[in-house]
């Protein structure tokens, strides 16, 4: 089992909600977060004082998926969130060693889905 | 054996009437359509409307001293008398602090009338404000206000409402406070302006950020209009008195009609819903305000939602027009039925000025028509030459990227809410 996390792009999400489902992932965790990567975030200004870097916001999904799911979230993850720009966002894969579904005390991969 | 005293015309009541109206009417703009609008849009976008209203009073309230209320109001000359007004009244030349217009209001000083319809030359580009929300550019904004007051909202204010202009006074079209030439004006505005801009990126719905803004909004829009319609007047009298019952009914009934719309085709009634059957209402009695009954008002306002809603949640999403807060579907549609409404329920008893089929007055209705149209024409023809020209120009639409980003931050570097601090 893994966690995919991923970094994208606020204006992104219906984008890779839609792809992630089209590739049958239904579950999905998602928080506002805010950050930035190479883009040092941007200027605002406040009557007229620069203020620079601040932090952008960003929209952070995570997905738990059997191993036979992973490569297809990428994919729909990649194909939503992608367009070519800097700041489109990064994904994280990790181990995900247990799963428990609250309601029926089940884990692992029955947990999952 | 002196000679009497000449007869001062000017009555306080009213004048102080009519200056409270200007100031309900300015509170309408800034903060309630400011804040009905913003909290319907996205959070990303939510600095960008409240500064196009609140730029709107500010450009406008210029412009009406140096030449709108001229335009609008002044005598015209020559062919063009019909459409528009002259310039005698240029940077408020001869409108005085003292003595009044007699035919716009014979008790109050000409300056307060002007006041009080510059309030209204204010909230009508405000309104289109909802039509192409979220995705123009502001710098576009404000050429397109400049420019829509001048050959818009100024021409079309002085056919219906000046002394000499073609529908009001050789056609005999009733608009009391503004039916026809702000609220038919502004939605006929706000359909072309989104057609002409095309959908917004990514989404095609209200982004709904902040609902009791909408609320707020909404109720500020319902305590202003008391000024709007009551204040058209023009006096602190029996007729401001029945303006002012009869926009608070058919408010209330637009209110409860729209909630029971949305109870029955979608299955709960909303605030955003409630709110909004609430401006329909208010658009709707504004121009039969001064003409109608309590009965007829209950009729204006319990079909106005009717009319309204089947606009916005049918109509809209069958052609697919992205009216981001449906300037056009509320506006436009309940000015119409106003416009319309006012030639059928018009009462004498209540106005001796006019009077409509109920009252035995069939050719009302046609009249009330026939100014629907022009102003639709003119406003929907003239709205889509100042796109066009505005395109070619300095472009009107912001680019991709900034509308994705968020106008707050890509026109204004501004956001409206941190997350962390």
């Amino acid at each position: 089992m893994k966690l995919v996390i991923a970094i994208i792009q606020p204006y992104r999400l219906d984008e890779v909600k839609k792809e992630l489902y089209a590739a049958q992932v239904n579950l999905i965790t998602v928080s506002e977060v805010l950050g930035h990567g190479r883009q040092v975030g941007v200027d605002e200004f406040y009557r007229g004082v620069k203020e620079t870097g601040n932090l952008l916001r960003k929209v952070r999904l995570e997905i738990a998926v059997n191993e036979d799911f992973v490569e297809p979230t990428v994919k729909a993850i990649i194909k939503g969130a992608r367009t070519g720009k800097i700041g489109d966002g990064k994904i994280f894969i990790l181990d995900l060693p247990r799963v428990i579904r609250i309601r029926t005390g089940e884990e692992g991969s029955k947990a999952i889905g | 054996m002196g000679t009497t005293p000449p007869v001062n015309p000017i009555n306080a009541g009213d004048t102080a009437w009519v200056l409270a109206s200007a100031a309900l009417v300015l509170a309408m703009t800034a903060p309630g359509l400011a804040l009905f609008y913003g909290g319907m849009v996205r959070r990303k976008n939510v600095l960008s409307i409240l500064m196009q209203c609140f730029m709107v009073l500010a450009i406008v309230s210029v412009l009406w001293v140096v030449y709108g209320y001229s335009l609008a109001f002044g005598k015209g000359s020559g062919f063009l008398e019909p459409y528009i007004g002259g310039l005698q009244w240029f940077m408020l030349n001869n409108v005085s602090t003292s003595a009044p217009n007699p035919d716009y209001g014979p008790t109050v000083p000409h300056q307060a009338y002007m006041i009080f319809q510059c309030m209204f030359a204010v909230i009508t580009p405000a309104l289109v404000v909802g039509s192409f929300a979220e995705r123009v550019k502001f710098s576009a904004f404000v050429l397109f206000t400049i420019l829509w007051l001048t050959f818009i909202y100024c021409p079309i204010a002085h056919m219906v409402w000046s002394t000499d202009g073609l529908a009001g006074h050789s056609w005999g079209a009733l608009d009391f406070a503004g039916g026809t030439v702000v609220h038919m004006n502004a939605g006929m505005a706000g359909l072309v302006t989104a057609l002409f801009l095309g959908k917004r990126v990514g989404t095609n719905k209200p982004g709904m950020h902040n609902v009791p803004f909408v609320m707020i909004g909404a109720s500020l829009l319902w305590f202003g209009w008391f000024g709007f319609n009551a204040g058209s007047a023009v006096a602190a009298n029996n007729l401001a008195t029945s303006a002012f019952v009869v926009t608070n009914t058919a408010t209330a009934a637009a209110a409860i009609s729209w909630a029971v719309m949305e109870w029955i085709f979608a299955g709960k009634p909303t605030m955003v819903g409630a709110a909004s059957g609430a401006v329909a209402g208010l658009v709707a009695i504004t121009p039969a305000s001064g003409f109608v009954n309590v009965g007829g008002s209950l009729w204006i306002g319990f079909l106005v939602s009717v009319f309204c809603y089947s606009m916005v949640a049918w109509v809209k999403p069958k052609f697919g027009y992205d009216d981001t807060l449906d300037a056009f579907g509320v506006h436009y549609t309940g000015g119409l039925w106003g416009a319309l409404a006012t030639g059928l329920f018009a009462v004498k008893a209540i106005n001796p000025n006019g009077s409509g089929v109920f009252d035995g007055n069939p050719g009302q209705l046609l009249t009330q028509a026939k100014t629907a149209l022009l102003t639709t024409i003119w406003c929907g023809v003239g709205t889509w030459i100042i796109c066009f020209l505005i395109d070619k120009t300095i472009g009107m639409r912001a680019t991709q990227e900034d509308e994705v980003f968020g106008l707050d931050l890509s026109q204004h570097h501004e956001r409206a809410y941190t997350i962390l601090d």
